[in-house]
């Protein structure tokens, strides 16, 4: 997989401990010594990962290993569940996101999320992609139709739906109700896009053009991807992290993961001993 | 293997289809006892009350006369007694409703406040009239207005909102909050633009239970001292008034027989505003159904 390099002046920091080659390339995401537990249960130990700017990043390990925790702290979704407690930080952007004064509503205003089960609102499908800037405050109605527009544009389903902006979301097919999910997301304008098994309730087609969808949408974000399917992770991504009982058992360039993985247990698990 | 002997199964078969049928029979004839009594109800109330039942009825005071008692003052008393229920009423359960589902953290606490909202939802109305009249009618010194009857039915009806609206937010699928907030929304614009619009029908559904039943309740009303001899309209709503329970309750216990007519005439108009008030709001739960 050819990658774009980008030189970046500003990046000077050079003081990545157990930072994997960053190729001078900026980060969005630095991880810091990160742990969370549920209640008494520990359930990310020790994460330290730095997501690069542009990149596809892919999350991959079995049922229950800490990955859509961790891709749900980086917006700080996980408070949901409110017995969590993390310490540790992730430096968003030269901010630690887990400060307490860091606002969760501006926070998930830059990354934005996809969801496992495609979740349109109950509402048309031009009324879904406004919602996000609705509650940002826009109400001309001449900017929503031009960010409906593009951000369906965007996630490559203008085509499908212009006939029928104001049909509920709910009569689409579960691939093109996910399509409208990250056209609602890029409405918001975020920087960064978390895809929590965006493609998991999807037949082969439909997941098919989802992918499609995040290699085109890498050029404008930064995307970290939660996948079950190896071969979707060693498809779409650029850097692959293997998590394992809530720890990064290994996090390199994913044909480097792929091909000669450093660690037996991420040789055992992408080549299906268990998971 | 041979536990099932395919023998004594159909000695059996014919009492298993007996028993089979006999239970639809009975099922079935519990379901006509209560739509028979229904029916009876409805059917002596309409031939006994329908001759009373004309505009100068609806447009007359009572009166010591059957012939020129007429329902006025608390048919407009119930109007108005509505009108304070329903705005405090729906504003304070669904407002409560959601802080108890969106906001309040889950703990023993708010367990314990649940399970007693429930449980409030049990007690007697009377109980709701002496509360009412403690409070309101002598401690706040509202006496026997529109606004203590009220605000007692409110408290009456209550626990009973709260309880249905908190089933109906709680079905607002998750993932939808999610989806809401992952959008940097607040818990406000998700309660407004998210889970009300969905909620809306099935709170709805319980509210219009909860004020039928304020309708025709009538003991707190006799506690509080409600008049019922009454020859004026409300002005406000801190005047005195009368409802069409307590009209009925009244002309009921008279010993003339012909206000046994009567009274079957305030049921039949006691009736009629019940399926009105409910048809308005299944016209809203509709509307709110059709667009979400």
């Amino acid at each position: 997989m050819l990658k774009i390099q980008v030189k970046d002046a500003e990046q000077n920091s050079t003081d990545n401990l157990k930072v994997l080659q960053t190729d001078k390339k900026k980060t969005v995401y630095q991880t810091r010594n990160l742990n969370l537990w549920y209640g008494e249960q520990q359930a990310l130990k020790d994460i330290n990962l730095d997501i690069i700017e542009n990149d596809v990043t892919a999350i991959i390990g079995p049922s229950g290993c800490g990955k859509s925790t961790y891709i749900k702290t980086l917006n700080r979704m996980v408070e949901l569940v409110p017995i969590v407690r993390t310490t540790g930080e992730i430096i968003y952007r030269e901010r630690n996101i887990l400060d307490k004064n860091y606002q969760v509503e501006e926070l998930r205003t830059k990354v934005g999320m996809v969801f496992q089960k495609p979740n349109p609102f109950p509402k048309s499908i031009y009324d879904n992609i406004a919602y996000g800037p609705r509650i940002h405050g826009i109400k001309n109605k001449k900017i929503l139709d031009e960010i409906v527009e593009n951000s369906l544009r965007g996630a490559a389903i203008w085509d499908d739906v212009k006939d029928r902006l104001h049909q509920n979301a709910y009569g689409l097919s579960g691939g093109q109700q996910q399509r409208i999910c990250i056209a609602r997301c890029l409405a918001i304008e975020p920087d960064v896009i978390l895809m929590d098994e965006p493609t998991s309730a999807l037949d082969p087609i439909s997941t098919l053009k989802v992918e499609e969808l995040v290699q085109e949408l890498k050029q404008n974000y930064s995307i970290i991807i939660v996948t079950h399917n190896m071969q979707q992770a060693a498809r779409i991504s650029d850097k692959t992290a293997f998590f394992l009982n809530g720890e990064v058992i290994e996090f390199d360039d994913t044909n480097k993961l792929f091909s000669t993985p450093s660690d037996r247990r991420t040789e055992d698990y992408i080549s299906g001993r268990f998971g | 293997m041979n536990y099932i002997n395919q023998k004594e199964v159909i000695k059996r078969m014919s009492g298993r289809i007996f028993l089979n049928g006999l239970f639809k029979v009975i099922f079935l004839l519990a379901t006509l006892f209560a739509l028979a009594t229904l029916g009876i109800l409805i059917y002596r109330m309409v031939t006994q009350g329908s001759e009373y039942l004309d505009a100068d009825f609806l447009g007359n005071f009572s009166s010591r006369f059957a012939e020129k008692a007429g329902i006025k003052a608390a048919l407009i008393g119930s109007i108005w007694l509505m009108a304070v229920v329903a705005p405090v009423s729906l504003l304070l359960g669904i407002g409560a409703a959601l802080y108890l589902e969106e906001y309040a953290s889950k703990n023993k606490m708010t367990d314990f406040i649940r399970m007693n909202i429930s449980n409030l939802a049990g007690v007697p109305s009377i109980v709701f009239g002496l509360l009412g009249l403690t409070i309101f009618v002598r401690s706040l010194a509202l006496g026997k207005s529109v606004l203590a009857a009220g605000l007692t039915m409110s408290l009456l009806i209550l626990p009973v909102i709260i309880v249905s609206s908190q089933e109906a937010i709680r079905a607002v699928p998750n993932e939808l909050r999610e989806a809401s907030y992952g959008m940097g929304a607040t818990k406000w614009q998700t309660i407004l633009k998210v889970v009300l619009p969905f909620a809306i029908p099935g709170i709805l559904t319980g509210c219009i239970l909860a004020l039928s039943r304020a309708v025709g309740e009538t003991a707190p009303l006799v506690v509080i001292g409600i008049p019922v001899i009454v020859h004026f309209l409300p002005e406000g709503i801190l005047s005195q008034f009368t409802a069409l329970p307590m009209q009925i309750f009244d002309w009921a216990k008279r010993p003339q027989p012909e206000f046994q007519h009567v009274a079957a005439a305030g049921i039949l108009v006691l009736l009629i505003f019940l399926i009105v008030l409910n048809s308005i709001a299944i016209f809203i739960r509709n509307k709110f159904q059709k667009r979400y």
